[in-house]
């Protein structure tokens, strides 16, 4: 049986304006849950909590401003969502960026950048986050990495190298601080039909983002510190990770 | 290694051109450049479809915020790509209900302004434009602007039923209908033929705000067009039960179908169970408002039974002034022709709203699906031409067949939309494959 979601829990969240984002803080919402939105532009938060009261009457507390291009936002805008909180107890990153190798390849400004956000900048935010539920006892830190980082893989070299960073942190952090009280959750999307995939080609086993989201829900509920979504993915990198180098040297995925 | 496949873009009739949709969160910038802007592709023919000469169209379904909802007022405004299915999902429970609930709920805000959206309520409630209060638009020369009955009133009510050509919709604020359970109290019936039908849909539609009905149109003689009549209202909230419904469960239909599974021989097998197995003649009881408004969602991909070549529907509105002989003339034409229909809907259609190319007017509303043959362009001509003559017209929402001189021979407002139209894009930069097929566009 589930353990019963714990009633109005505060949640800070970061990334969901958008995509998967959007879709686990409406069910958040749905639920009861208390939510201070993060996120770059005052107009766009705005937005998206409005659609959030829509879902929950009491859904969001407070936005506060954070780019996860800045570092030196995190602390403030952590700090403004303790405030209105009151507490933090969950806090969620679904935020990043998304570019396809051969745009990479041929930018490296853009490479810098996209390494800065998904790996240097995430880690640097939940390591402020991490510093906060630890003092106050522990809490949930649920951060959106993904399958591209489980294998060296030719379509996804770069963007891969970070995310497995991302996915290799979130383990030892989990591994460190499970005894403390701090429940650390990887989420690893496979192909998922949001805004960052639009006009990409469609592998078997996409996604929606409302199955991801009730997948990340149910693994936060239960602290469950690894999900793959939607869940066929788990099988498909299981197979990956398992064939022999000479046969990805010569595979395309 | 394999040629990369060119991408194409289709409407739920499945007939397709080059294309593909640009999707983003945020709608202003996406249609900055944008031909045409579409929302789930749920219109039948080429409306959502790019002109000839372009290949890209922004589409909404992934800008779907509400941005505010008033709980005491039920005045609603959201991003366009909200779907009607969202909707129901999140209000349906609250005891908020869309005014219109048009036969699927896989549409968005903006595709329900665009085609001006009915449903089974026509009769009384009207179309969709008539509950919207107002728009938020980027218009042709790229301004973002806000429209309503009282600003802007001329662009508003051509955007009412405009299918998409006046502008890009960005945002719908409408109010929504109170309703006492989000159950449906339902009531059916057997019917024998056309002619008992139509008389039996004019008075259930005085006592029911929801009346439709399915016939047969491949039976004959003295059985031709019978069918069921469905009649409902929502549930009071003793009758209901306590829980508010979840939802349906869905099928997929997992692959296209060869093009013989949508014979005459299986759509009169098909027909001969459904009309018999209504037992008794007269039913009634709460029913699930999915299945009541929107039972073909049951199944998702179910244009995936018209095979490869798709299948489009003609409907249409003949008019109360025809008689209540023109569904008769209508049938018995279509029956000569031998046009076999697996779906064939019919609703009372009340005032004709003020969106200028607004589809209903009062009648009797005809929707059939017909699988593309090789005859559909004649087939579709020879019911126009029915239409012409009794003084009807067609949904846009659904036509990929019609001739531009035909539709103009029924559509006599249509100089004043174009006129509207003009006046606000007078270069045409937003257009259709239906613009370019029925108003002369340039590809």
């Amino acid at each position: 049986m589930n353990p019963q979601p714990v009633a109005s829990r505060k949640v800070v969240f970061l990334g969901a304006t958008r995509g998967m984002g959007r879709a686990l803080a409406r069910l958040l919402a749905e639920r009861g849950e208390v939510l201070c939105l993060l996120g770059r532009h005052a107009e766009d938060l705005a937005r998206s909590a409005a659609d959030l009261q829509a879902h929950g009457a009491q859904a969001v507390a407070g936005t506060a401003l954070c780019d996860l291009e800045q570092p030196a936002t995190f602390a403030s805008a952590l700090d403004e969502a303790a405030r209105v909180l009151g507490r933090l107890e969950l806090v969620v990153v679904s935020a990043g960026i998304f570019a396809p190798q051969e745009v990479l390849e041929h930018d490296p400004a853009l490479t810098a950048r996209l390494l800065a956000v998904d790996f240097t900048n995430t880690l640097l935010f939940c390591e402020e986050a991490r510093k906060r539920l630890l003092a106050q006892g522990g809490g949930t830190l649920c951060v959106f990495s993904s399958v591209a980082g489980d294998r060296g893989r030719k379509p996804v070299a770069l963007y891969g190298a970070a995310k497995a960073g991302l996915s290799h942190y979130l383990e030892s952090l989990d591994h460190k601080y499970r005894a403390q009280g701090l429940r650390t959750i990887c989420v690893k999307p496979g192909f998922v039909h949001t805004g960052m995939t639009a006009g990409l080609k469609a592998p078997p086993f996409a996604g929606e983002p409302e199955d991801v989201a009730r997948r990340v829900l149910r693994a936060i509920d239960r602290g469950e510190p690894l999900v793959y979504a939607p869940g066929a993915w788990r099988a498909v990198m299981g197979v990956i990770r398992a064939l022999p180098r000479h046969v990805m040297r010569r595979v395309d995925f | 290694m394999r040629a990369a496949q060119e991408s194409r873009i289709a409407g739920w009739g499945r007939l397709s051109v080059p294309g593909r949709e640009l999707l983003s969160e945020a709608l202003e910038p996406l249609t900055e450049q944008a031909v045409l802007t579409r929302g789930l592709g749920r219109s039948y023919g080429d409306a959502s479809l790019p002109p000839p000469s372009r290949r890209e169209v922004a589409a909404t379904p992934l800008a779907d915020r509400i941005l505010s909802f008033d709980e005491a007022t039920g005045r609603l405004r959201a991003e366009a790509g909200l779907s009607l299915g969202a909707i129901n999902q999140l209000l349906l429970p609250r005891r908020w209900c869309s005014p219109t609930l048009p036969g699927t709920q896989f549409i968005t805000l903006g595709g329900m302004v665009a085609a001006d959206v009915h449903d089974k309520s026509h009769h009384r409630a009207g179309s969709f434009g008539r509950h919207v209060q107002r728009l938020r638009m980027r218009v042709a020369d790229g301004r973002i602007l806000e429209c309503s009955p009282t600003e802007h009133e001329d662009l508003f009510w051509a955007t009412v039923g405009g299918m998409g050509l006046t502008g890009h919709i960005l945002e719908v604020e409408l109010s929504l209908q109170r309703i006492p359970s989000p159950w449906i109290w339902q009531e059916s019936e057997r019917v024998p033929n056309i002619d008992a039908y139509v008389e039996a849909l004019e008075q259930a539609a005085q006592r029911w705000p929801y009346t439709v009905g399915w016939i047969d149109c491949l039976s004959r003689g003295r059985n031709l067009g019978r069918g069921v009549l469905l009649c409902g209202r929502w549930a009071e909230a003793h009758e209901a039960p306590p829980a508010a419904p979840a939802p349906k469960h869905k099928l997929t239909v997992p692959f296209e179908l060869p093009s013989w599974a949508l014979s005459r021989p299986t759509v009169q097998a098909f027909n001969e169970v459904y009309y018999w197995s209504h037992q008794p003649r007269r039913k009634q009881g709460l029913v699930h408002p999915e299945s009541f408004f929107h039972p073909l969602d049951a199944v998702l991909r179910w244009n995936r039974i018209y095979g490869r070549r798709g299948f489009t529907q003609y409907q249409c509105v003949l008019p109360r002034r025809a008689g209540r002989g023109a569904a008769r003339r209508f049938l018995e034409l279509l029956s000569a022709r031998g046009g076999a229909s697996f779906l064939c809907v019919i609703k009372d259609c009340g005032e004709q709203g003020q969106g200028l190319l607004s589809f209903p007017m009062p009648g009797i509303s005809i929707a059939l699906d017909i699988a593309v043959r090789d005859d559909t362009q004649q087939l579709v001509d020879t019911l126009n031409e029915l239409v012409i003559a009794e003084g009807g017209r067609i949904y846009l929402a659904k036509d990929a067949f019609t001739r531009a001189d035909h539709f103009r021979a029924m559509e006599r407002r249509l100089e004043a939309w174009l006129a509207v139209r003009r006046r606000w894009d007078p270069e045409l930069r937003l257009r259709s494959a239906l613009s370019v097929r029925l108003f002369g566009d340039p590809p």
